[in-house]
This record gives structure tokens, sequence and C-alpha cells, in this order.
């Protein structure tokens, strides 16, 4: 060694942190639980749209490192019925303009969703929610397999596969964002506004007097609250029955995969309820695919291997020109799903707790959405317009908001 | 891929069995007697606990019965199972 220089001493220093890593207060108006995109959304928003900043998001792992850091970043609206298409097209609307908003990149592309059919069921149920999607200002079109071929050459439109392709309901509106950057664009413009982002805290129990909770045990401490909201996703389940809330979620595995890096080769998303795949290619190469939870209930963030392998045979079916292709790497998060694959969103009976869970598979798509209504249902002390119908009381009532369909693959 | 065990037929594996939810959820007594809050608690409200979890499986590639297990949802681990009608053995995960 002829240097006293150390190794790595040439290396720029550590850029700015985007937020603070403060010590949680004593007490917060607003405190939310779960600091993954919706937490952070609300966060941004009940600032921004409503001018609450004595908040905490509270995070029991770090920042945006559940769910939000292993979707497969679709982004759509293309819902069947009327109470869906209202949030997630709105969501869509705030999604257009978002980087704007934050300030921030967030590399939202819209390259347009395709939804394949490969059955006269198929056909029916995608025409029919093509002309729902129109009716309600979603841009939506049905495509026949060579139109689906011009959109996206690499499909295999052939008849000579196990379910030929039909035709496909097309929204080209739809995207992907980088999904990392987006929940630190949320975060960074949170901490700005003055609420803080504390991670490494877990929720471990509530305070309550009679139907109010008064604080939020963790283990950084209690924490005193007027208003809480609730952004668990997966693990909603488990803050419900800290407080003896009951509610219609299963948590699930739900797996996700990519490939190395490759050139660009897949110009579109494409969706396949029948076949089982959904895949799009990431700004850095790798193609991105998921497919429909493991069937059990679970909270380990990893799934059962023969899942991959049958969404791996979907997708060459469907994609001859990827046989070659190598996998890179699985990973799973916990998905909290509901009997209609429908969100749970709105009062729980205790007065100044709401609950925002059930987004099952599609969560990322409604970050900026959800966050705009549920920071509005906390400031105003009801439920938006958009998340009404999302109420838990539906499961009474029958008023059920049947998804499954345009929930597509995942359910 | 893991090994389940199925009461009649011994281990096979995993992608030989169906999941059916929770187990021990008998049907109402007096349905008729029902309100609509307790049809929705039979019909759509489950347990969903990190941990232990009693719960039903179909052998629906093998002797195609159904029997229950108890399995821990944080790891995955069959700790348990048994034929349908028989109590839920107690166990520690």
């Amino acid at each position: 060694m002829t240097s006293a220089t150390p190794p790595g001493a040439h290396l720029p220093e550590h850029g700015d942190f985007l937020w603070r890593n403060p010590e949680p207060k004593k007490s917060y108006d607003v405190v939310i639980v779960g600091g993954g995109g919706h937490g952070l959304a609300t966060a941004h928003y009940l600032a921004k749209n409503h001018g609450i900043t004595n908040v905490a998001v509270l995070e029991k792992g770090w920042l945006a490192g559940g769910n939000m850091a292993r979707n497969t970043t679709l982004i759509r609206s293309n819902y069947l019925w009327d109470e869906s298409a209202a949030i997630y097209e709105h969501s869509l609307k705030l999604w257009e303009g978002l980087e704007d908003d934050l300030g921030y990149p967030i590399l939202f592309s819209q390259r347009g969703v395709l939804n394949l059919a490969h059955t006269e069921q198929d056909v029916r149920d995608s025409v029919r929610r093509v002309e729902a999607n129109k009716l309600n200002g979603v841009d939506a079109e049905w495509l026949t397999p060579d139109e689906v071929a011009k959109i996206c050459p690499i499909v295999n439109v052939s008849g000579d596969i196990r379910y030929p392709v039909q035709g496909a309901t097309y929204q080209p509106r739809a995207g992907i964002a980088k999904h990392d950057w987006v929940a630190w664009g949320f975060a960074r413009k949170a901490d700005e506004a003055g609420i803080d982002l504390i991670q490494d805290c877990e929720v471990t129990g509530f305070v309550t007097d009679g139907d109010t909770v008064t604080g939020v045990c963790t283990t950084r401490g209690d924490i005193a609250c007027g208003t809480v909201a609730l952004c668990a996703a997966g693990h909603t389940s488990v803050l419900l029955d800290m407080l003896g809330v009951p509610a219609p979620l299963s948590s699930h595995p739900l797996q996700a995969l990519v490939s190395e890096l490759l050139e660009p080769v897949h110009p579109t998303i494409v969706m396949s309820n029948q076949v089982h795949v959904y895949v799009s290619q990431a700004h850095k190469g790798e193609l991105v695919m998921g497919a429909g939870v493991d069937s059990y209930n679970g909270y380990g963030q990893r799934g059962a291997f023969h899942i991959i392998e049958r969404q791996m045979a979907a997708a060459v079916e469907l994609f001859p020109v990827f046989a070659r292709a190598h996998l890179l790497r699985t990973w799973a998060g916990i998905v909290d799903t509901t009997p209609d694959a429908s969100p749970i969103v709105g009062h729980t009976p205790y007065r100044n707790v709401y609950v925002n869970s059930g987004w099952g598979t599609g969560g990322f798509k409604a970050t900026p959405g959800i966050g705009w209504c549920l920071a509005d249902t906390v400031a105003h002390g009801r439920p938006h317009e958009y998340v009404a119908p999302f109420a838990l009381d539906r499961f009474v009532t029958g008023a059920l908001v049947d998804e499954h369909g345009a929930a597509a693959v995942a359910h | 891929m893991q090994l389940i065990e199925c009461p009649w037929c011994g281990p096979r594996e995993e992608t030989e069995f169906h999941y059916g939810g929770q187990a021990h959820i008998a049907y109402p007594e007096t349905p008729s007697e029902l309100t609509d809050t307790e049809w929705a608690q039979y019909i759509f409200f489950r347990a969903n606990p990190k941990g232990l979890f009693a719960e039903r499986w179909s052998h629906s590639g093998g002797c195609r019965r159904w029997f229950n297990a108890v399995r821990d949802t944080r790891t995955y681990t069959f700790l348990a199972t048994y034929r349908s009608g028989e109590p839920q053995p107690e166990v520690q995960s």
C-alpha cells in the first residue's frame, strides 16, 4: 500500500436525505398506522388539501418496505362498476399530474394495458366492461386479435395455443410508475409539510375510552391521538383484532418476479385472466410478472414455487419470445383480500378510527386516489363520496361491489 | 413445495390439495331466526390470524376428501392434520 487513502474515500458524499427521522412526540392530531404508499399519500393530502400537519405516520419497518416495494406497479382504471370506476379513475387523473404535484420524478409511463380475452365468456364480459368504462368516462376499446398484435407484436395471437387470444380490452391511459420513487416523493412532501414519518415503530395496542381511541401503544412508547387512520394492508386484521373489530379480510401471499435486464421488447402491459399472468417491462429492462395469490392465508411474505412455475408457463405460452429469458428474482407481499374483491374503507365501530384496507392485489394504482379520499374523510369526519360505497357495512346490507372480473388475474 | 399429510392417504405434494378456508364453521342451527348481521358473520366474516389457524383442505388430486389442518400462517408449517368431525388438536407453534 503506497497511499494512506482509505478505500472508498473517493466516493461522493451521501446525498441529502429526503425526510427527517424524528423521535415520536407525545401526541398528534392524526396518527396514520402504516408507512406504505397509502399512508404516505394520505399524509401528503392531509397537509396539502386540508392544512393538517400535526400528523404522525407510524411504520413498523422502513418506509414503503412492504407491498409498496413489492408490487408490479400497474396503474389502470378499467373497472366494471360505477363505484370502482369513480375511485380508480380519480386516482388515475391524480397519477397524471403527480410528478408536478410532488416535484419529484416518478417515471409514470402511460403505455396502455391489454386485458386479453380467451373464451366466449371472456369476450362477452370484456365487451360489457368496455361499454361500462365508456359510460363512466374511462378510456376503453375492444380490440380484435390483429389489433392486439399491432399494439404488442410479441403476443402469440395464432390459433395454435391452448387458449387462443380472442381479443382484448385496451386502456391507452394505463401505465406503470417507479414505485419506490412514488413513495419517496410522497414521503418527502409530507416531511416538508412538518409531518413526522416514524420508522421502526410497531403498533402493539390501542388505548380506548368507550367508542374512542385515545392513544396508540407502540414499540417506541405510547402516543396520544385525535384520529387514527389504519393503512396497514395485509396486517389490517392484526390491528383490528387488537380493537376487537371483525372484518371480512383474508391475508394472502402475492408473488411477483422479474427476469434479467433485456432490450425493450414489450411496449405495453398485458394481463390475462384465463392464462393467468400479467407482464410489463420495467424502464430498466426487466420483465415484471405476477399472477394470482397463493390460495392459503399467509403472513410470510413468500409463497410456493409451483405458483411461480405456473405463471412462467402461462407467460411462455402467451409470449414465445420469453422462452429464453431467465428468472432473476421472485418475492412476495401480503395482500388483504375481501369477498367481493373491493376495498373496505371508512368508519369502524370506534368513532375516531378509520380503516383503509382490502385493496387486495390492486392497492398500488389506488395510491394517490385513496390518499386524497382518506385525507378528506379524516379531515371532515365522514366518508368521502368515492369511498362511501366501500364501507364495512356493505357485507350486512348486501350492497357488494363485485369486481372479481376487473380485479383480473390476481384474485 | 411442501408435503401435506392427508389423514387418509399420508404425505402428498402440496399441488394435490385445494384450500378451503377457516374450519369449524357450523351452519346456523336456526337460520330463519338470524338477523342480517348474523348472516353476514356466517357468510363473509372469517378469522385472519397471524399465527395458528384451523382450516379446511381438500385432497382434490387424491382421495378427494376434505379434512382439517392446523397451520401457522407466519411460517406456513402444517402442525397437525385431522379428519373432519374430529376436534381440533392442541398444538404449539
